[in-house]
């Protein structure tokens, strides 16, 4: 089962592994990842942050992602939790859980999806600084961690000297 | 023929626009000429959708490339890289 929100609200990192532990007796990891406000980005104080989104596109977006991350990795569930709207540093912005048999299939697929989801998915951070309000710019190592997913092409029984 | 757009974050605030209906010539028939029809009136637009400014496009809510091929009545988004999680 796939669940995605997108909600201003916060989330009780307790309350949803204890749900997503009880609805599987199969389920013997779950791996979590939560995302947090810092108060430093870029050289800057932030003294406050806002997240907009594309509505229907973002929640779309994060269940294509973990789509492909159960077609990938033998995984049970899978929960993502991303906030909008007005944050501070210390709150927390999103959550992504994952559960599994064994714990080797959840961790990479809890990782490809927070590194498909920092590229892909529609939301755009504002933050306030000493010097006034600004945009985050993307993240070129955030690009470097999504390519690292693209899987190698199949190899063929074909050589050069065919 | 018919297509909403919408702006998103930094490319909202730049152009003053969060969304709006555009009717577009048959001529417009491809991402890039609808990029191209929105710099031609010049200005700000003419800056912000210059060819080296770094800008997705999603229609009907799916990211979409320059060649894909406009649909009479979709929706259009154009936006900044993204910078969410």
């Amino acid at each position: 089962m796939i669940v995605v929100k997108v909600q201003t609200d916060d989330f009780d990192l307790s309350a949803e592994i204890a749900q997503l532990r009880h609805s599987n007796g199969a389920v013997g990891a779950v791996v979590s990842f939560v995302g947090v406000v810092r108060d430093l980005n870029d050289g800057a104080a932030v003294s406050a942050m806002s997240l907009e989104h594309y509505p229907g596109m973002t929640e779309q977006s994060i269940t294509t992602i973990v789509e492909q991350a159960q077609a990938r990795w033998s995984i049970f569930d899978a929960l993502v939790i991303h906030r909008v709207g007005d944050l501070l540093p210390l709150d927390q912005i999103v959550l992504v859980a994952v559960t599994s048999a064994h714990r080797g299939e959840a961790f990479q697929a809890c990782e490809f999806i927070m590194d498909y989801l920092k590229t892909q998915a529609p939301f755009w951070k504002k933050e306030q600084t000493p010097t006034g309000a600004r945009w985050v710019d993307a993240r070129v190592t955030d690009d470097s961690a999504a390519s690292r997913w693209t899987q190698a092409c199949v190899e063929n029984n074909s050589t050069i000297d065919d | 023929m018919e297509l909403r757009i919408l702006y998103f974050a930094r490319l909202r605030e730049a152009l003053a626009v969060r969304e709006e209906q555009v009717e577009v010539a048959a001529s417009v028939s491809t991402i890039a000429d609808l990029r191209a029809w929105l710099s031609a009136r010049g200005g700000v637009w003419a800056h912000e959708f210059a060819p080296e400014r770094q800008l997705r496009v999603a229609m009907q809510q799916q990211v979409v490339d320059a060649d894909t091929c406009l649909v009479a009545g979709a929706e259009l988004a154009f936006f900044p890289p993204v910078t969410g999680g």
